[in-house]
């Protein structure tokens, strides 16, 4: 088994305000090893995107990443680096895709000049070979006439494109390490097809490891080996995608693949509801943070439960104590 | 039939995931998937253009064709699916059949009535009937009103007296599962599901025939998606409801429509019932557009039909057949022929030249005769 190229430990990020700190990430563990692609799923609030930022060091006042939290890369701990040498790990070593593209990209450069200057940032090379270079990664990404389409402008570009542009720049320096933040969320399904299956291609091209943010669950079906569930600023289920969609430990993973509704399902099945709303990060409930929607929960679920190898994978939940998912403690209101 | 149906009268509190017991008696939902035949609201030509203005003296340059000749049925009772991606017109569409947006061409009979031919002021009073959900329970909301002002606006406009006002805003309040103590709340008070209970509640307390929901739950978290979906299935069987359900997510529009339709730039390619056009689908765009939806299954073998390059522009779209510039299967008659709007067995339509004609996964080459 290969060495872990990523481990994250405790980490706990959290975000001052004036009604007190919100504890956005708070304590969350686990490993990507090299060549594989981890995704990390959660709803909103569920600290899923602050985890992928605190990876890249881009928490800002009042966000703090917290005393005993490690996130080691190869065997550095980025936690302790200093701006400067982080610097030189963010676009080389470790890159970041986002949502918006729009957004990423700077409007008033030609996407080719954009993707040359990430070059030059990291690499001691002249201005043309880091222009060759651009050409180079648009054509890799799958845009064609990528000569003529270097000096194109991020607004004359469709939503495709731009996230296609936004993929070179961030292969541009060969990273072993690409953070994808929700990185199809915004385009519609045609494309989205088209951008995953290019950066399953990139992936079996370049060998490179992925750590996939999203909310989407079919997503993560096709694009993950393993993946990481977060609810409430927190780890609640990890595992290999096949083991954890057959056979979901927790009781909020569970629930999650249930109330989603898939192609054929007709309403003669009402979809599974959770219930109630995600709770507020300033103030999680004690004790397990989803307890108080779970159908399971029981008096132990007053008190944190740590994750439990649990049928292949391992899940926080008491009802996985045993090592095998068991409905005992059950106070379930059934159907 | 009654002008006014009995309904809040005996409809319990509804809260999503909760069976409904009084739903019975009330108006049976359509056979799924038969083309109706108590039809609520019908449609014929539908064209709404948006004029493209350019430089200093704004001239118009060109039209958005944002829908481009459809025709459409909506039966009573029924729930109509209606999706695309951004762009096709899907919304435009929806927010035109109940007139939100003038129709450049076309004729709209709603239950009976001329729409095209009302007043302002005739208008006014036929809206009661037709109500809109929108996805954006943030930006339809005003957040300087209380809840109980922003759900009972629309009863005060068509002048409900204030006491009866007060009964049937708690009433509907309690129906979507919001409790009293929310009528004097802001909507920056709730969560996203909670809000679009409140857009829900605004839309029904009018007791319309006919509701419009435009993506009402795309901007919500999978766990309140949930909430929301079983909500409005529920609020249809209680109340003999008609929704036209604008959604880009085929599997949602799939789990609550009885039929669907499915628009490409402007045009209606395909519509059958649900369980047809799943089990089915004729439209070559119908097929990529369901095999490109990633499903939470990873022991699913992926076959999936890619599409190249992205929707063309609707100030100029292409000639015949919108599809045949990212169509896999695109021959010479799809550029010279527009595909007419045809039946192929029963109520399944589709516009396709070469309809059902398989598509190989991956497929990206140009075939047929």
């Amino acid at each position: 088994m290969s060495e872990p190229l990523l481990r994250v430990e405790n980490l706990r990020t959290w975000f001052g305000s004036d009604a007190g700190p919100i504890r956005a990430v708070d304590g969350v563990d686990f490993e990507l090893r090299e060549g594989r692609t981890l995704g990390v799923v959660g709803e909103s609030g569920s600290g899923k995107s602050v985890t992928a930022l605190s990876v890249m060091g881009l928490i800002e006042r009042p966000g703090e990443i917290r005393e005993g939290s490690r996130i080691l890369f190869e065997d550095r701990d980025l936690v302790r680096l200093e701006e400067r040498e982080m610097e030189r790990i963010r676009g080389n070593e470790i890159s970041m895709i986002f949502q918006e593209p729009m957004s990423s990209l700077n409007p008033v450069y030609a996407v080719g000049e954009q993707i040359a200057e990430a070059v030059r940032t990291h690499r001691d090379v002249s201005r043309r070979e880091a222009a060759e270079r651009a050409v180079e990664m648009l054509e890799l990404v799958g845009i064609s006439e990528p000569r003529r389409r270097s000096g194109d402008y991020p607004h004359q570009l469709s939503g495709g494109m731009r996230q296609r542009v936004m993929i070179a720049m961030a292969l541009s320096c060969d990273p072993k390490l690409i953070i994808a933040d929700e990185p199809t969320t915004a385009l519609d399904v045609t494309i989205q097809a088209q951008i995953l299956d290019l950066l399953i291609g990139l992936r079996e091209r370049l060998g490179m490891s992925i750590l996939l943010i999203t909310h989407d669950l079919g997503v993560v079906a096709e694009m993950c080996d393993e993946v990481v569930v977060m609810y409430a600023g927190r780890v609640v289920e990890r595992g290999g995608v096949r083991e954890v969609f057959a056979s979901p430990q927790h009781p909020y993973t569970e629930a999650l693949l249930q109330s989603i509704p898939v192609l054929g399902m007709t309403q003669s099945a009402p979809l599974r509801v959770i219930r109630g709303t995600v709770p507020s990060p300033l103030d999680w409930p004690e004790g397990c943070r989803f307890a108080p929607r779970c159908d399971y929960a029981f008096e132990r679920c007053s008190e944190q439960p740590p994750l439990f190898a649990s049928g292949g994978g391992e899940a926080a939940c008491w009802l996985c104590e045993s090592g095998r998912r068991t409905l005992a403690g059950s106070t379930a209101a059934g159907v | 039939m009654l002008a006014l149906r009995e309904r809040s009268a005996h409809a319990g509190r509804i809260d999503g995931g909760r069976r409904m017991t009084s739903a019975a008696g009330l108006a049976p939902p359509e056979a799924a998937g038969r083309p109706p035949h108590d039809i609520l609201l019908e449609a014929r030509g539908i064209r709404t253009y948006f004029p493209v203005r350019e430089g200093l003296l704004r001239r118009t340059v060109g039209h958005v064709q944002a829908v481009d000749g459809v025709d459409l049925r909506i039966g009573r009772g029924e729930t109509l699916g209606l999706v695309g991606e951004s762009g096709c017109g899907k919304s435009t569409l929806g927010r035109t059949l109940i007139r939100l947006i003038e129709p450049t061409e076309g004729e709209i009979e709603f239950d009976g009535t001329d729409l095209m031919a009302l007043s302002r002021r005739r208008l006014k009073a036929t809206r009661r009937e037709m109500q809109i959900i929108f996805q954006d329970s943030v930006g339809s909301l005003d957040p300087r009103m209380r809840v109980k002002d922003i759900v009972g606006e629309g009863l005060a406009v068509h002048g409900t007296p204030r006491r009866e006002r007060a009964e049937r805003v708690a009433a509907v309040l309690d129906q979507v599962g919001l409790g009293a103590e929310t009528l004097r709340r802001f909507p920056h008070q709730f969560s996203g599901g909670q809000r679009q209970r409140i857009g829900i509640a605004r839309a029904l307390v009018l007791q319309p025939k006919l509701i419009v929901a435009d993506e009402p739950v795309s901007a919500l978290d999978v766990s309140i998606q949930s909430q929301v979906l079983n909500l409005l299935v529920e609020l249809k069987r209680a109340f003999g409801l008609t929704y036209l359900f604008v959604a880009h997510d085929l599997a949602v529009v799939g789990y609550i429509a009885d039929r669907v339709a499915v628009m490409y730039l402007g045009k209606i390619v395909e519509l059958a019932s649900s369980s047809d056009l799943f089990a089915r689908p004729l439209h070559p765009y119908t097929m990529a557009l369901l095999s490109a939806i990633p499903t939470p299954d990873p022991t699913r073998v992926r076959s999936r039909i890619t599409l190249r390059g992205d929707v063309p522009s609707p100030v100029d779209p292409p000639s015949g057949c919108r599809f045949r510039t990212r169509c896999p299967i695109a021959a010479a008659i799809c550029s010279e022929l527009e595909p007419p709007l045809q039946s192929h067995g029963g109520s399944h339509v589709a516009a396709c030249h070469f309809a059902g004609t398989p598509i190989a996964s991956g497929a990206e080459s140009r075939a047929g005769s």
